[in-house]
């Protein structure tokens, strides 16, 4: 049995002229928790369907627990969960039947039914909700039951497309305990999230850009590739800070983070210029921090991604 | 950092709204300044959008008064919808028509004619960044396009007030930073802006805060209120190896309220700073390495998650 749970070359998937992905290629080890990011369009939902088997690609290949994803696709279906953006619940089904419908259509042997049933039911905190109606959960436990329907068949491999994306933050993490105990448990995360903090609690990231490959290494290493230096700032009023600092030369881009400014600097020395340019305003504080994985996702969007 | 200028926009008091047996707000009360921006956060469920329904005339409060723009939200809900704008998580806008086209869609519905209109349209086009795909499909749009459009057209009557209902979810991080670069313009302009998010690095942009749980308003104030006033005990930042055996050993610790992923690190709630060394302790004798454990500032995340859980507890 090999390591490797999901590797892909040269993957390819075109509309007429538009092109959703253009040849991306990479690896993901098996029981990695591997996030795909990127801006809305740059192919992350495209490779998830592609990988999950439902789109047919238009080159390259893709195997995943070492079969090929477009010739062996029978044999892989029961072997892997997708769970897209919109998974389709049942609303006018219990939550109980919900799980017994999805474990019909993966062909889970009748016998292993109930007792995977139970253990879900458990496992997602929804026992107490067994026999309400899909459509009275809320958003976050609706969440869930579509991770607990994906996880019916037990597969080794998980595809999630924002699996967490407009819900709450006390279901957020409820929703990331239960993904940190499959991954303890052996099973492979391939994951989307528009959370950097999500993204930062993975193994590994791989950041796409129109179609392709920006970068891809685990957060520190994204973190450290990072040219230039990341100040913060903290001054008043924060919008006349910006738009001062937006303005000096040596300063590639400046973002607002709640009360505090991230200001990119093309070189390291330019702190003195940024402190200059501040008189006259309340500086509350300014330090050179780390960059956070929000901040390389700034850059790249800021079309400086691509080292 | 306020942009409050004294006079009130939304003033709300003792509103409830009843469905049935269910309560779905529960007697609160606030007030918004002009020209703030205000945010209203909360599980799903919990009364925010039923809220921002009543404010903006379109369902009837069961009990309590309030007045948006200075006008009575019971009695002059016709008056309310030609000055304010409101955006839902949906968008609204129709994707078989042009950008321009749903711009003027919009502006016929809210009476906005002729050189109005065209000055309007100017303005949106502009100011949404959307000039170079006027003529575009809106159904041929990236949601963060689509997002600004919907922004621009909730704006096309030139309102005094917008209220933002999830305006930010399913678009990309960027797309967010610019969406939020355009409310803070408008509210540079004296626009109040009375927004709902789940992204709590969001709700550090505005300048105040309520947290809805189950109908009620259980916090209000600005972000650094809420972070430094509001949550009982002590927050540990912890970095550990592994994080994994790390959370799950302290999530059986009895002096640990609550435990989370916070990126890479866990953040850990005790009693008080004086139970970090039995914390240390504890994950030492499980054989974990402790790279740093000190207490640290809360985010909003912990916030929102420790009143909510508390707020169940006394239920």
């Amino acid at each position: 049995m090999t390591d490797i749970a999901i590797e892909i070359q040269g993957l390819r998937k075109t509309y007429g002229e538009l092109v959703a992905l253009a040849g991306l290629s990479l690896a993901v080890a098996r029981g990695e928790v591997f996030a795909l990011l990127g801006p809305d369009g740059a192919g992350k939902t495209t490779t998830m369907r592609l990988l999950a088997g439902i789109l047919a690609p238009s080159g390259g290949s893709a195997r995943v627990l070492g079969l090929d994803v477009f010739r062996q696709a029978e044999g892989l279906k029961r072997r892997i969960g997708y769970m897209p953006q919109r998974f389709a619940l049942y609303g006018d089904l219990t939550v109980a039947e919900n799980l017994r419908f999805f474990a019909s259509i993966y062909g889970v042997p009748r016998a292993e039914r109930l007792a995977r049933e139970a253990e879900l039911l458990e496992f997602s905190r929804l026992g107490p909700f067994r026999d309400r109606l899909a459509m009275y959960l809320s958003g976050g436990m609706k969440q869930k039951l579509a991770l607990a329907c994906t996880l019916m068949h037990s597969p080794e491999v998980l595809f999630l497309d924002e699996p967490t994306a407009g819900v709450d933050p006390v279901s957020r993490r409820e929703f990331w305990r239960i993904l940190y105990r499959l991954a303890g448990q052996g099973v492979t995360l391939f994951l989307s999230t528009p959370y950097m903090d999500e993204a930062e609690r993975c193994a590994r990231v791989a950041m796409l850009d129109r179609g392709g490959l920006a970068l891809c290494g685990t957060p520190g290493e994204l973190k450290a590739g990072l040219r230039g230096a990341i100040l913060e700032v903290i001054a008043e009023p924060p919008r006349e800070a910006k738009a001062r600092l937006a303005a000096l030369p040596g300063v590639r881009d400046v973002h607002i983070f709640g009360e505090r400014l991230h200001v990119w600097l093309e070189t390291p020395d330019a702190e003195a210029t940024v402190a200059a340019a501040l008189d006259g305003l309340t500086l509350i504080a300014l330090r050179r921090i780390a960059p956070g994985l929000e901040d390389v996702f700034n850059a790249l969007a800021a079309g400086e991604g691509e080292a | 950092m306020t942009r409050t200028r004294g006079e009130a926009a939304v003033t709300i008091s003792g509103l409830v709204k009843t469905f049935g047996r269910f309560t779905a707000v529960d007697q609160i009360s606030l007030t918004v300044g002009r020209g703030e921006i205000f945010g209203f956060l909360g599980a799903n469920g919990a009364g925010k959008s039923t809220t921002i329904r009543m404010l903006c005339g379109i369902l009837a409060p069961t009990a309590g008064s309030g007045t948006v723009a200075g006008l009575d939200i019971v009695r002059e809900t016709e008056q309310i919808k030609t000055r304010i704008g409101y955006m839902s998580q949906r968008f609204s806008l129709y994707d078989d028509l042009t950008v321009t086209e749903n711009i003027e869609f919009f502006g016929e519905i809210y009476g906005v004619y002729g050189a109005r209109l065209a000055r309007r349209t100017a303005w949106i086009l502009a100011m949404a960044n959307l000039r170079e795909r006027q003529d575009s499909l809106t159904g041929e749009l990236a949601m963060g396009w689509k997002q600004r459009l919907a922004l621009g057209c909730a704006m096309v009557h030139e309102p005094e007030m917008l209220f933002l209902d999830e305006p930010t979810a399913g678009v990309d991080p960027a797309s967010r930073r610019r969406f939020w670069e355009l409310i803070y313009a408008a509210a540079e302009q004296g626009v109040t802006i009375f927004v709902t998010t789940h992204y709590m690095d969001e709700a550090e942009h505005c300048d105040r805060l309520a947290l809805m749980h189950r109908g009620r308003i259980i916090a209000l104030g600005t972000p650094a209120e809420l972070k430094d006033g509001y949550m009982a005990g002590t927050l540990l930042e912890v970095r550990a190896e592994p994080v994994m055996a790390a959370l799950e050993r302290l999530s059986s610790l009895p002096a640990v309220r609550e435990v989370a992923l916070f990126g890479s690190a866990l953040h850990a709630v005790v009693g008080g700073p004086d139970e970090a060394d039995d914390v240390r302790a504890a994950l030492d004798a499980a054989g974990i390495r402790v790279e740093r454990l000190a207490p640290a500032r809360p985010s909003l995340d912990d916030v929102f998650v420790a009143l909510i859980e508390q707020a169940e507890r006394g239920a």
